[in-house]
Formats: structure tokens, sequence, C-alpha cells
């Protein structure tokens, strides 16, 4: 083959999350035209359904980002997402219903589920237990400590008016839109960035070179945990109600999320607008899937094929590579 | 003569029982190839891990450009211009040619008041580096992850980084061990390069066809002494693998 049309090929694979995203919008725009004659996308309420159901997974998803990157993973997050949920919401009846208490639970529920992170951070770097394991203990310490926190039921209920405003509307997609840009800028334009990639490529070259491998994962296990412990609080803020498994779904979700948007689990590959492109494919999914009013169990099916296709894709863009 | 720019005195080092360097003393001129030979266990890594900052050696001291040298960890070693080469070359192979030369020490600018790394500035020192090197990587591939590109062009990168940090002392470790023969070939030519240029390497090969090649003096250490040293021009292979292992081998031709 030439080089051109590798060139496009290696183009088409790249942008492929993005291809799919615009296809399934075309979908179902078309969909909603000829079946109803409506809008599809230019629907306010469809927008902000789609940016709500992405916007806790995608939270996950963007601290999990960092941590795929440098060939681990989180499997704890979804469960420290629950507990956050049910601190912030036990925190916050402390005030009586006051806005103000937020100002304490809030950043007394981010400091508690920094714990979790922290521990990751020394088991993972520190005392070398493989990510899966070390994350999959914190998994069940975190869902534990969620329901034991939450007391006799599954839901800690709360009713704040600080909560109900940062819970509304757009609030929720607008907060985790300022965090993505945030972590984006972060991943792509800075030497912490840079040392996340050059970790999850050869970690011995990394350290070799001068960077602190151990300090630098253990502030990445952080920010996992700091990114659930917000999605945490969002969740309660929607519901007005703590839920300790309110993570539980989305920790799959989150992972999905970013191997669709181009990340490999072996690590040193994936970006944040990549994750961004993938979490919002699986909720164009989930919402359109029943926008068509297809059976709700369908999307677990398709969502499942296009983790698959995402793979594959993936792999033969590193064959195509191999091969130039 | 002139100073050396790197001279060893009278090192040893023991690992538990073991005395893995015998009061080792070597010499290196600015500009001077030299190569270091010896069997599997002779100490020519543990050798170049005190050179590098590795190990502290137990006895003896390290002089440098004629003052002594205390050497911390490696990166004391790279402050004063002495960079290796591992055998592994040490890139981050999913990044891109300037990422790695720059590895660890990212060049940064103010935008809207965060430091953020220079890439443009990373992208222009890795074209200038390789072609110091006269080495040729189409601009596509330049921007690519250098796993994307030969041993031979992975080797160079890793030598691009050493010197764009002003090495003035390079240690390699079997360089060319992975390498098909004509990117052997290419890393020789690097190594003639870097000599013209002023740089004094040292160079572990257990290949004897390279060192005679491009040496201009070896060291031969067998078990953790130095068992002699010979100017190329004065000795031929059979000589050196005689001091390698020591006298137990004849020479077949004799």
């Amino acid at each position: 083959m030439d080089n051109s049309r590798l060139d496009r090929i290696a183009l088409i694979t790249k942008l492929w999350p993005w291809l799919f995203l615009a296809a399934l919008l075309v979908f179902f725009e078309v969909y909603a035209q000829v079946s109803a004659h409506r809008s599809f996308v230019l629907n306010a309420y469809n927008l902000q359904s789609i940016g709500l159901a992405a916007a806790a997974p995608l939270l996950l998803a963007i601290g999990q980002t960092f941590v795929i990157i440098t060939a681990g993973i989180d499997l704890s997050a979804g469960f420290v997402m629950g507990l956050a949920a049910v601190c912030v919401a036990q925190f916050t009846l402390f005030g009586n219903g006051s806005p103000w208490i937020l100002f304490l639970s809030i950043p007394l529920t981010v400091v508690v589920c920094l714990i979790p992170g922290l521990v990751n951070g020394v088991l993972i770097a520190w005392l070398r237990v493989p990510a899966f394991i070390g994350t999959l203990g914190m998994y069940g310490v975190a869902r534990g400590a969620g329901f034991l926190a939450a007391g006799s039921g599954m839901t800690v209920s709360v009713d704040n008016p600080g909560l109900v405003w940062l819970g509304a509307g757009w609030t929720p997609v607008l907060l985790t839109a300022v965090l993505l840009v945030i972590m984006h800028l972060l991943l792509s334009k800075t030497r912490f960035g840079q040392y996340t990639y050059a970790i999850g490529g050869n970690p011995q070259s990394a350290a070799r070179a001068g960077i602190n491998v151990k300090r630098h994962l253990l502030v990445v296990y952080v920010i996992a945990a700091a990114f659930a412990a917000v999605g945490g609080i969002i969740y309660t803020a929607r519901f007005a109600a703590g839920a300790a498994n309110a993570g539980e779904p989305m920790l799959l979700d989150s992972i999905a999320a970013v191997v669709i948007g181009g990340a490999s689990l072996f690590g040193g590959t994936g970006n944040v607008i990549g994750t961004l492109i993938g979490a919002l494919i699986i909720a164009v999914i989930q919402f359109g899937l029943v926008f068509i009013d297809v059976n709700a169990f369908w999307q677990f099916i398709v969502v499942g094929i296009v983790i698959i296709l995402s793979v594959l894709i993936d792999q033969y863009k590193d064959r195509l590579g191999g091969a130039q | 003569m002139s100073t050396p720019i790197l001279e060893v005195r009278d090192i040893s080092i023991r690992f538990g029982g073991v005395e893995a360097l015998k009061n080792v003393s070597l010499q290196l001129m600015p500009g001077e190839v030299l190569a270091l030979a010896g069997d599997n266990g002779a100490g020519k890594s543990t050798l170049i891990k005190i050179i590098s900052g590795v190990y502290r050696a137990d006895q003896g001291e390290l002089l440098f450009d004629g003052a002594p040298l205390q050497l911390r960890d490696p990166q004391d070693a790279r402050v004063q211009g002495i960079e290796t080469i591992y055998q592994d070359l040490a890139l981050a192979d999913n990044l891109d040619v300037g990422s790695n030369i720059f590895l660890g020490r990212e060049p940064t600018r103010r935008q809207l008041g965060f430091q953020v790394i220079d890439r443009p500035r990373m992208a222009q020192v890795a074209r200038e580096v390789l072609e110091r090197l006269d080495i040729v990587i189409p601009e596509r591939k330049l921007s690519g992850p250098v796993k994307m590109l030969s041993g031979g062009q992975r080797q160079a990168i890793a030598i691009g980084r050493a010197i764009y940090w002003n090495a003035r002392v390079l240690i390699m470790d079997e360089p060319t061990a992975a390498l098909g023969v004509p990117e052997q070939r290419k890393v020789m030519e690097l190594i003639a390069t870097l000599k013209a240029q002023g740089v004094s390497v040292i160079l572990i090969s257990h290949n004897l066809h390279d060192i005679f090649a491009i040496a201009d003096r070896i060291v031969v250490l067998r078990r953790g002494e130095v068992a002699g040293e010979r100017q190329v021009q004065q000795t031929n292979g059979d000589e050196i693998v005689h001091l390698m292992v020591g006298d137990t081998y004849v020479s077949p031709d004799l």
C-alpha cells in the first residue's frame, strides 16, 4: 500500500469514534424525522437528557483516562462514587437545610474519598500490587463503607436548596464540561500530562529520565478518586438522595468510554476528548434506543458490540502502524 | 598529554562476599572511543554502573576532567555530562521523537499564565539533533510514536538525546546487540560522528568486529580486574580473547 492510502486509513481509524457518534446522531435524527416529523438533535430536552446521562460516567471516565494511560485501572471508582453520594448526603443533613453547610459537606466528602485513592496509589506504586487486584480490594472496601455510612436503608434522602441548585437542569452538565476542559489541558499541555503518557509507555524509561514514577502514580489514583467523589456529589444533588450503589453501573461504562475513546488498556495512549466522545456514544445509544422505543436491554448489547469493535479497530491501527 | 576527561582510580566494590571489581583503573581521553571487553561476569556492567552513578564504589575514586567526582545518583552523572545509553534504550515507545529527546526535561513556555510544554520547540530540536547525527526520518514519522521506527533510528534517538544534553562522556552498553547488520553499521557510523565531534565514548560490546572497527583502545576485564589494555592498532582479536578468558585459551593459529 502506498503512503497516502495508509495515511487515509490511519486517519479514519483515528477519527472513527467521531464518525460513529455522527452516524448515530444521523440515524436517530432520520428516524425521528421520518416517524414523527420532529428533530432528535435540535431538541433541548433530548440534549439535556443525553448530557445528564453522560455526565456521571464521564466524570468517572476522566479520572479513569489518566489511570488507564499509566497502564492501570481503577475498579474502585464506582463504589467510591457511591461512598461520596452517601457521605455528602449525611454531612449535608447536619446543616438542617442551610445551603451554607455545603461549603463544609462537599469538601469533607472529597477528603474522605481521597483516602481510597491514596491507598490505591500506595498499593500500586510502592507495594507493587497489580492495579486490577489493588483496586478490586478497594472496590470491596468502598462498597462496604458506603453501605455502612448509609445506615439502615441503602439510600439517604437529603433536601437542601444548595444541592437542588447544583443538580438542576444543565448545572451538572456544565460543571462536568468545565472539569473536562481543565483535565484535557492538564493531560495534553503540561509536564504532568506528558509524564502520565511516559509512565504508561515505559515506566522504567520514565524513572531513568528522572520522573518520580511512584509519586506520579499516587497522584493519578487520587485524581481518579476525586472525580469519583464529584460524580457522587452530583448524583446526590440530582436525585436529592445518596445511594451507596450509585456508581455501580457507571464503573464499566466509564472504562468503556475510555476504551471507545481510543485508549489501550496496556497504557500509553488515550486522551480526554476521546473519552468524551466515548461517553457521548454510550449515552446517545442508551437514550436513543429508548427514544425509538427499543427494549432497554438492547442498549447493553449495542454498547458491548461497540466496545469490542473499538478494540478491534485499535488493534488494526497498531498492525497498520507496525507495517509502515 | 592532555587531562583525561574521565579517570577511574583503584575502584573496588563488593556485593556480599563477592568482590565484583578489584582495584580497577582506567583513563578515557577526550574524543576517544574506549572499548570495554570481557566475558560475562567480568565486571563490565558493574564498572559502568559506578561511572553512571547507579552504584557507589567501596574504594577508589572517579575524576572528571581532573577534578574529583562524587556521584549520588544517575542524575548527578547526567548533570556532569556523563550519559548512559542502556541496551533497552530507555525510550518511551508511545511518544514522538521530540518527547523522547526531552523526556523528563521538557521545555515549557507561559500561556495564559500557565506553564505549558513547548511542543514546536521540541519538534524543532528533534530535527536538529537528527540532522547533526545525519539520520533521516521522514517528517510524518517524526511526530508519530517512536515504536514505529527501526532499531537503528531508535538507537539514534537515544544517542541524540544524550548529545543534545551535552554529553561529554557517552557510555553505550551493547548498542548493536539487537540490530540487523545494516543498522549495526549505521550505529558504528554514529559513534564515529560523535568521536569527530569530540565526545568520548565507552563502548561495551561482545562483538570484537565492532570493537576493532571503531575503538581506539581496548580495556579487558577478567573476574573484576583489568586483565590488559591495548591500543587497537597494536593488537588482534586473538590476543583480546586470550586476555578475556585467561591462560586456558589457546589460539587456533598456534
